[in-house]
């Protein structure tokens, strides 16, 4: 492998020698060489592992990853330099990581996308499970859409108002312990785990409306529970970032303090608290194991009322389903199926939130222009 | 409607650490008063107590007596904000409010503060600000574009039409041009000289080029030594200052012998 160039220098003749002389110049691999190398790689590999008749995509691409990187730093010390050397080297191995951190991910959606599209249509997304027996080649998703946008929905009522307040707090009025010890309870509050959440508030429905209570209220809260603490922290954040000088700058013009938060920081910060509203709505729409204790997992019935008994929910109705797969004969196929249509129109829900999210922060961003 | 200022005895602290120690002076209405002296020295410090906007850094805290005319801005039935509308400010680095048009920023005083204003009004006060700050030639067709689309010294000019917009008695400026081009500066400093047949302005400056051309009275502050409170070591008419200054840690200052 000597594909290497003999780069003369290009400026003033004169300077060519001197350069060599002082170390400064070296040779350099043509730009499409690493493209070669690991196309060589790649089918070396994939021809070897051919003739031992053992081919198989995964351990070609690990072992031609490998030899890539080994043959790129061996063959830049010998052409180049050791510093090149060692940043091909790096170069590769940072794409090497970012493909391994992509796979999953592409691989969970490609999945989710296969075998969910098979039942995934207007109908499936129109009509609820209620009457539908297990046998039955029917039923569909609707009511844990409405359950799942209801809940959420209060959820986010709640938790926006105290969380952005909260934060507010901290960052402009907060002093001393007090402040110290609402940072600490939040923190602590982020790492709950979610069926914590979920039996706080079954203990507390206990307590005000006796056992066996589940509506989509307690969901809600128990959401809540999870999501105040991630909105407090994004905000804090994005609060934070809002420059001093626009503080004092409308101080200076004799704006009180409250006025300042609510026309100046607020609206400066509105972008970045929105995303950070949206990715914690995000973060909880998937929860399951909150909701089974407090929403329940009976509902079959289109409910919107969030006080009126156990209400649906996407996640919830994931995990109802994948249960119901143990069954036999035709009614096992038919959950599995739903199960992944269900998993397929969370996926898009969450999506979709992610859009408006970059949407309404690069409409509300502040604009130069 | 230019206003005097009087200050006596006046010490300044953040927590424990006194700032800048037994200040003394007068500032005269419809004239400019620089304050120079080397970094760390209390200038920014001092000047920001004479609208109480140290209050707004934790900690900080002054004893001795601030006289606007016959009000005591330290009164404690004195609301904190009322002195600020009184006494604007400019700051060292220009800070139009980014979610704001031109047009807003200009009127931000009364816009942030719910007051209804007709459109004329409105339109008038803008209009006559932006003149006064030189700006309006510049911005006048494009009054509905953001403030922070604007050159650095465009965006300091639309500040100090800000301030002006409130009709304050003071004009407090924190050196204003420091991150300023020759060119801006110079507008600036045109600015200041039509401004202060109106107003009474107090400049923090570390140009002592600039504090010659455009102040009627200088003031020197220096540290005793590090760790040392600030203190005002002389102030008089800026021809004096700059030419035979009583003290000789002035003399030594001015003319570059020390810093």
């Amino acid at each position: 492998m000597t594909t290497t160039t003999e780069q003369t220098a290009t400026g003033s003749p004169g300077d060519g020698p001197n350069l060599k002389a002082t170390g400064l110049y070296t040779r350099t691999l043509p730009p499409y060489f690493p493209f070669a190398l690991l196309a060589g790689c790649l089918i070396v590999v994939a021809g070897a592992f051919h003739l031992l008749g053992a081919f198989h995509p995964v351990p070609v691409a690990v072992v031609a990853g490998i030899a890539y990187l080994a043959s790129i730093a061996a063959v830049s010390a010998t052409v180049e330099n050791g510093r090149r050397a060692a940043d091909r080297l790096v170069t590769g191995i940072v794409y090497c990581c970012f493909i391994v951190a992509m796979v999953p991910l592409v691989s969970l959606l490609a999945t989710v996308l296969v075998y969910g599209i098979k039942r995934f249509d207007l109908y499936f997304l129109s009509v609820s499970m209620n009457g539908v027996i297990p046998s039955m080649d029917a039923g569909g998703v609707y009511h844990a859409i409405v359950g799942t946008l209801v809940i959420t929905g209060v959820a986010t009522a709640i938790s926006v108002p105290v969380g952005l307040m909260t934060a507010v707090y901290v960052v402009e009025y907060g002093r001393g312990r007090l402040k110290q010890a609402i940072t600490f309870f939040v923190d602590v509050m982020t790492g709950i785990p979610s069926i914590v959440a979920g039996l706080f508030v079954v203990a507390l429905w206990i307590l005000l409306f006796g056992p066996g209570n589940t509506n989509g209220l307690a969901g809600a809260i128990a959401l809540s529970v999870l999501m105040i603490p991630v909105v407090v922290r994004s905000s804090e954040e994005m609060l934070r970032l809002v420059p001093n000088e626009l503080r004092e700058a409308s101080y200076a013009l004799g704006v009180p303090k409250w006025l300042t938060i609510v026309k100046v920081v607020l609206p400066t910060a509105v972008a970045g608290l929105t995303t950070g509203i949206i990715l914690a709505l995000a973060r909880v729409i998937g929860e399951t194991a909150p909701l089974i204790l407090t929403a329940g997992m009976a509902s079959t019935r289109i409910n919107a009322n969030p006080v009126d008994g156990d209400m649906m929910s996407l996640p919830v109705y994931i995990y109802k389903a994948v249960r119901d797969m143990g069954l036999s004969g035709q009614a096992g196929a038919y959950a599995e199926e739903r199960a992944w249509a269900a998993a397929l129109t969370l996926i898009l829900v969450v999506m979709l939130l992610f859009l408006a999210a970059r949407l309404v922060s690069r409409f509300f961003s502040p604009h130069t222009r | 409607m230019a206003k005097r200022i009087d200050v006596s005895d006046l010490n300044v602290y953040y927590g424990d650490f006194k700032a800048v120690e037994d200040v003394t002076m007068t500032v005269e209405p419809r004239s400019v008063t620089a304050f120079i002296g080397s970094s760390g020295c209390g200038k920014s410090t001092f000047l920001r107590t004479l609208n109480r906007m140290h209050e707004v850094t934790p900690g900080a805290r002054v004893q001795g007596k601030v006289m606007l005319d016959n009000l005591d801005v330290y009164d404690p039935s004195v609301d904190p904000v009322a002195v600020r509308r009184e006494i604007g400010m400019v700051f060292q680095r220009a800070n139009p409010f980014p979610t704001m048009s031109i047009y807003d920023n200009v009127i931000a005083g009364a816009k942030l503060n719910n007051q209804r204003m007709n459109k004329r009004r409105a339109d008038e006060i803008v209009e006559r600000s932006l003149r006064d700050a030189n700006l309006w030639e510049e911005v006048k067709d494009r009054l509905n574009k953001p403030g922070a689309g604007l050159s650095g010294g465009q965006q300091q000019r639309l500040c100090i039409a800000r301030a002006t917009a409130v009709e304050p008695t003071v004009l407090l400026m924190d050196e204003p041009c420091s991150a300023l081009d020759p060119i801006s500066t110079l507008a600036i400093e045109d600015l200041i000289a039509k401004l202060k047949e109106n107003y009474t302005i107090v400049i923090v400056t570390h140009n002592m080029q600039q504090a010659a051309r455009v102040s009627d009275r200088t003031a020197f502050f220096n540290l005793a030594g590090t760790g040392q409170p600030g203190r005002l070591i002389e102030m008089g008419d800026t021809n004096k200052i700059f030419t035979k200054p009583d003290k000789k840690e002035t003399e030594n200052y001015i003319t570059g012998r020390f810093g």
